[in-house]
């Protein structure tokens, strides 16, 4: 079905979503809700339970622990995994930096969506090394 | 209307417009099979004219005066506890009769621009000049995905009488209430009925929250799981194809496997999207199927200030959206709370009204939020979205700042605070949630939640003691 077309698009350019078929980002685009953010708003609150998993379609987000920006994230890139995985509140806030548009899948959602796309789980946990590798380099 | 009425009582002078003939809205027409969702339980243990109430009641606009709440009780004939479309119309027509509220009908709105701070709104009766726009238009306007030749079958709007379907193959796109709706009707008249869309269905009775099919349009679901004929079907629509009479109807499934079905009718139940008009070109930034006008907690443009939204539009402002549930916001006892708030809102922020922030002792804190937990009927049918707020400055004393979203109450900053919701995972009963404000951090604290849904007892007397004993005892005593 040609049902949101515009959407499909989008995230077919994604690393994320690079391996899906037509059919299957169709599915993705169906199963993930989409959100706005204005300038300014919080997606993401720390220490603030029932955040879900986010995936940016257009705009930026900046990452804030303790009132302290630490990294801008633009379309393509994710977010609220870490606390979907944990069954843990959020441990920085994301804060849209310029009008954002996200899909989004509840948490409760994750697992189900991981195990039965394993192609996206791959890819999610290869940018889930690319921060660790980061923040060890960071660190050291 | 709900709006008018709250800002009427506020003082504010406004005007109201609307192309209807007279009040109803959208319930003048739909929903198709003539009853509503939504329910109001005649005999709940609760005085109707109580604000209690209101938590059993979803249909019923607010009115301050006891003489006008629970306007939708005494329309019932009592067959049902779901209204029928015409008692819901008779019910909002009541309302508006007997609280005066004025509303220029037949008159369309036709386009908006901006002349320096105001906007100026053309209809046929001549231009409208204010400050402050709210928009309440609904979600409407009938709704096709772009399939190839869906676009000439008819949609959910379109539905003809449910006997010119007897004995016929029906194949309804979409899987939502709405398509559910339709299917439900047509169990004892159609000969096949095909439901298809790309995502499973969800039940509202699994969801524990309104997403998903109500349960008054399982049925079909039923039969087709024990295979009674009804199909239901997780699958793209590729084309829709007149052939003869009848259509032919190709579908993909996620695993790209086709199929391709006769129907002698087509339905496109496949939503509505929000009649906007020319406010995407003034700025209004948009999101989702439904083409919902982004917007701030207190349902502002978060792209364009001064314009405001009422009514279903409202769900636009999503608030925490929790565990990915959302507010009650689409509906009618979720948008009557949004709209109150609202006034109070814009009476404040536009019109320099201070309306009561009453004062209130520190002893009958924790009592207060656990009777508001309790019984608040706007807690229970705005769930992590609007909250009882209590204001703990220390020099000012404690205030009852009334009801607010939630999330400007967690994301605005300031003084000391206390603000209690209840709040839904999607697994368990609701628990009240609780987030304190202090030094500039916000906490939050999630209360045990109750088998009888009665928060009042000792040991959430206790739980909510522990979280606010300290900044209690630290603020001054009532202004």
């Amino acid at each position: 079905m040609a049902v949101r077309d515009d959407l499909v698009n989008t995230i077919a350019a994604f690393s994320l979503f690079a391996d899906l078929s037509g059919p299957q980002l169709e599915e993705v685009a169906h199963l993930f809700d989409e959100s706005f953010f204005g300038q300014g708003e919080r997606i993401l609150r720390q220490g603030v339970s029932g955040s879900g998993f986010y995936v940016i379609l257009e705009g930026t987000a900046g990452i804030r622990v303790d009132n302290v920006d630490r990294s801008v994230l633009k379309a393509g890139d994710y977010f609220g995994e870490i606390s979907c995985l944990l069954g843990e509140v959020p441990v920085a806030d994301i804060v849209a930096q310029a009008p954002l548009r996200c899909l989004v899948l509840p948490a409760a959602q994750l697992e189900g969506f991981l195990t039965a796309h394993p192609r996206i789980m791959y890819r999610l946990l290869q940018g889930e090394a690319r921060k660790l590798k980061n923040t060890t380099k960071w660190l050291s | 209307m709900q709006l008018s009425y709250s800002l009427s009582r506020l003082g504010i002078d406004h005007a109201v417009l609307s192309d209807d003939p007279a009040p109803g809205g959208m319930f003048r027409r739909w929903p198709v099979f003539q009853r509503m969702l939504s329910w109001t339980k005649p005999f709940t243990g609760v005085e109707r004219h109580e604000r209690a109430y209101e938590r059993f009641d979803w249909n019923s606009l607010l009115a301050d005066e006891a003489s006008n709440r629970a306007v939708m009780p005494a329309l019932m004939d009592g067959t049902s506890y779901f209204p029928s479309r015409p008692e819901m119309q008779k019910g909002l027509e009541a309302f508006a009769e007997r609280t005066g509220i004025r509303v220029r009908h037949g008159t369309r709105w036709e386009s908006t621009r901006r002349e320096g701070e105001d906007f100026v709104l053309t209809t046929a009766a001549g231009d409208y000049r204010a400050p402050v726009v709210v928009f309440a238009v609904g979600v409407a306007q009938p709704y096709r995905p772009p399939i190839t030749g869906l676009e000439q079958v008819p949609h959910y709007g379109d539905f003809r009488p449910v006997e010119t379907y007897k004995d016929r193959r029906v194949f309804i796109v979409g899987k939502q209430n709405s398509g559910f709706e339709i299917a439900t009707g047509l169990l004892p008249w159609a000969r096949q009925l095909v439901l298809a869309s790309p995502s499973p269905t969800k039940l509202s009775v699994n969801t524990r929250t309104l997403v998903g099919v109500r349960a008054r349009y399982v049925q079909p679901y039923e039969d087709a799981a024990l295979a009674g004929g009804v199909i239901i079907l997780d699958a793209t629509i590729e084309e829709v194809k007149k052939v003869g009479a009848a259509y032919q109807v190709r579908t993909r499934n996620p695993a790209g496997h086709e199929l391709t079905m006769a129907a002698d009718d087509v339905i496109a139940a496949t939503g509505f999207v929000t009649p906007l008009r020319d406010l995407p070109l003034l700025g209004v930034a948009t999101f989702g199927q439904s083409r919902l006008p982004a917007q701030t907690p207190f349902w502002e443009s978060a792209t364009v200030p001064g314009i405001f939204f009422a009514g279903t539009i409202t769900q636009g402002s999503a608030g925490l959206k929790k565990h990915g549930i959302p507010s009650n916001s689409g509906a009618v006892q979720g948008y009557r709370y949004n709209a109150r708030v609202l006034a109070r809102h814009l009476a404040e922020t536009q019109f320099g009204l201070r309306t009561p922030h009453p004062a209130l002792e520190a002893a009958s804190v924790v009592p207060y939020l656990l009777a508001e937990l309790s019984h608040g009927p706007e807690l229970w049918h705005q769930r992590s979205y609007l909250a009882r707020v209590i204001n703990l400055d220390r020099d000012r004393g404690i205030t009852d700042e009334g009801i607010l979203p939630l999330a400007h109450f967690i994301d605005q900053g300031g003084g000391d605070a206390v603000a209690v919701a209840l709040e839904s995972n999607g697994q368990g009963d609701p628990y009240p949630a609780v987030y304190l404000r202090r030094d500039g951090m916000m906490s939050e604290h999630l209360l045990a939640p109750h088998p009888l849904l009665q928060f009042e007892g000792p040991e959430h007397d206790r739980q909510l003691r522990d979280i606010l004993d300290t900044v209690l005892s630290a603020s001054a005593s009532p202004a």
